[in-house]
């Protein structure tokens, strides 16, 4: 049986960081490939630059040396403005700290994305009602994160990430700020959105329990993987 | 508009500060307006001459006819600075001794119902009051007004014969004109030496391009004699008083953009404070694909509500305050109103503040990279 082609194709990246006169290495001549739906979870200590790759796949970072190819686009050779319209369109993001704006309802921060897409208010009504359903938040619509709880203001970041309709999903320490039974919550969601909407999920995470949930797993340790 | 009110008591405070700032700018123009308005009411066709040496110094009345023959010259009037007192010193206002046909005729401006104004050319006791200065009185026509000389000592009786109204909002309403015939009757009885002298002559010109020609000559005619003359034109006349002041003038000017650079330091001091808070968001919003250009939008944008609420706070307060120094000063600045070029000069120094005090902060967000915006969330 032949194996889904990559989504993501990762070749010999490697970046580092400056920190006063000092050059810390992050990450090494990293090379590997990503499968199209795949659930990958990347694990490692701190500092071990797993946040780093998840950034640099979701072109929020640019890379020292390499090139990342994701869904046929080479993001590393894009301007700023050229990748900040790609990640406009293909990439959603979760975060740990939900990164949601506070002045803005629910609804209204998961219409945020849909701002640059042109969309007239009526689809983007739409859109936006679809994600928060498929969260079940519809009733929580009008609140402000202020009035929500963690794991359905999580939710509320999960319904901004798909609202649209992205090629990849990459979420840092998605539960890392939540009980164990919202971060349970948080997890499911996510597995259906893997398996039944067939999206490509990259997650960066401590916690062994969520890991589990991924198809693969994969640890980075001192800017390198070290296991598969 | 959220984001300008997540910080409420900040943002009230500077706008606020912002409103105050307007405030003083708007007023600080609007002393100045008043300043120069005798010089907008001046006419191109007037001319003043006055004693060479100061315009403290007289001039024999003998001259008003020899000026009158002078080519060029339509009108000559004359007229003598009274300098009265009404009950009190703290009474100020401009009162002139005048021969009220010619000058009436030369000052077209001064409109006078035409019975009053007849009533007034009739009575040599008669005397006409601006609109403000007969109502800061309470003064209705016939009254009887008595003035204290300080130049002609003694008590004056007149009688209000007439009230006269600007055609133009520029025209001061506080004076004072009565008959230079009853001054000089006065005079010639108690202090002979000082009668038949006028303090100025007003000319008018037939056409405003010969006003050169014309006071050349005027002076010329003078030249030599006991009492020569200084003609110039009656914005120049005006200009030269204000000169004498030139330093206070200069000194409010420079106090206005003092005070508009403060502001901008306030309002953009807010603004840094904002944007430093406000990092991790406007890092989310770049990892969703919003540009720098829209980042700079909501920052200005929120700078701009800011200066611009401020801004109609300030031009919302202008009013009563000037309408209050317009009573309380009316002595000093009888023509005080708002300009419509001081409410456009007002909003032109809000936009330029909201501007200039977005500009640091939208670089700096703007120039954020967005892991290290997103590593100070959390």
């Amino acid at each position: 049986m032949q194996s889904p082609s990559p989504i993501v194709e990762i070749r010999s990246v490697s970046k580092s960081y400056r920190r006063g006169s000092h050059v810390v290495p992050v990450l090494s001549d990293i090379t590997f490939d990503i499968a199209r739906g795949e659930f990958l979870a990347i694990m490692g200590p701190s500092g071990s630059g797993k946040s780093t790759l998840l950034n640099l796949i979701a072109g929020i970072d640019r890379v020292d040396t390499g090139s990342i190819v994701v869904g046929g686009e080479d993001i590393t050779s894009l301007s700023e403005t050229e990748l900040a319209r790609w990640r406009a369109g293909n990439v959603g993001f979760i975060f740990q700290f939900y990164n949601l704006m506070p002045v803005l309802t629910a609804f209204e921060n998961v219409d945020l994305p849909l701002h640059l897409t042109g969309l007239s208010r009526a689809q983007r009504r739409e859109h936006v009602e679809m994600a928060l359903s498929m969260v079940n938040l519809t009733d929580r619509m009008d609140h402000y994160p202020a009035q929500l709880s963690g794991g359905e203001q999580q939710r509320v970041a999960i319904a901004r990430a798909i609202v649209i309709d992205p090629v990849l999903l990459v979420a840092d320490e998605p539960t890392g700020d939540l009980d164990r039974r919202s971060a349970e919550d948080v997890l499911n969601l996510m597995g259906r959105l893997n398996e039944e909407m067939g999206k490509t999920i990259i997650m960066v995470t401590h916690d062994p329990h969520a890991a589990e949930r991924a198809h693969t797993m994969r640890h980075l340790e001192k800017g390198d993987f070290n296991s598969v | 508009m959220k984001n300008a009110f997540r910080r409420k008591v900040r943002t009230i405070l500077t706008i606020v500060a912002m409103g105050i700032a307007i405030l003083a700018f708007g007023l600080l123009r609007t002393v100045l307006t008043a300043w120069y308005s005798a010089v907008d009411a001046s006419s191109a066709t007037r001319l003043v001459t006055r004693n060479a040496v100061s315009i403290i110094f007289p001039l024999p009345l003998a001259y008003h006819e020899k000026i009158r023959h002078v080519s060029g010259v339509h009108r000559v009037s004359h007229g003598s600075w009274f300098g009265g007192i009404y009950i009190s010193e703290k009474n100020f206002f401009a009162s002139f001794a005048v021969d009220p046909e010619s000058y009436l005729d030369l000052f077209p401006e001064l409109v006078i119902p035409g019975q009053q104004k007849a009533d007034f050319f009739r009575d040599r006791r008669g005397f006409v009051a601006g609109r403000k200065l007969a109502d800061r009185f309470g003064w209705r026509v016939g009254d009887v007004v008595t003035l204290k000389g300080t130049i002609y000592p003694g008590d004056w009786d007149f009688v209000l014969r007439g009230i006269y109204e600007g055609r133009y909002r520029t025209v001061d309403e506080t004076q004072f004109f009565f008959h230079w015939d009853y001054l000089n009757e006065g005079v010639r009885r108690t202090y002979s030496s000082m009668a038949d002298q006028v303090g100025f002559f007003m000319i008018g010109v037939k056409d405003p391009n010969l006003s050169a020609e014309v006071a050349r000559e005027i002076d010329a005619m003078f030249a030599n004699s006991r009492a020569e003359t200084l003609t110039e034109t009656e914005r120049a006349f005006i200009m030269g008083f204000i000169s004498m002041s030139e330093a206070i003038v200069m000194v409010i000017r420079i106090v206005s953009l003092v005070i508009i650079v403060i502001i901008l330091a306030v309002v953009a001091n807010t603004m840094a404070m904002t944007t430093r808070e406000r990092v991790g968001e406007y890092a989310v919003l770049k990892t969703l694909g919003y540009s720098g250009w829209h980042i700079g939008t909501l920052i200005s944008g929120e700078a701009f509500l800011i200066t611009l609420s401020g801004c109609l706070l300030g031009i919302a307060m202008t009013y009563p305050v000037v309408r209050f120094f317009t009573t309380e000063l009316g002595a000093y600045f009888p023509v005080f109103f708002v300009e419509p070029l001081t409410i456009w000069l007002d909003f032109g120094a809000a936009t330029l503040v909201g501007a200039t005090a977005a500009v640091i902060p939208t670089r700096q967000a703007v120039r954020i990279r967005i892991a290290d915006g997103l590593r100070r969330i959390g």
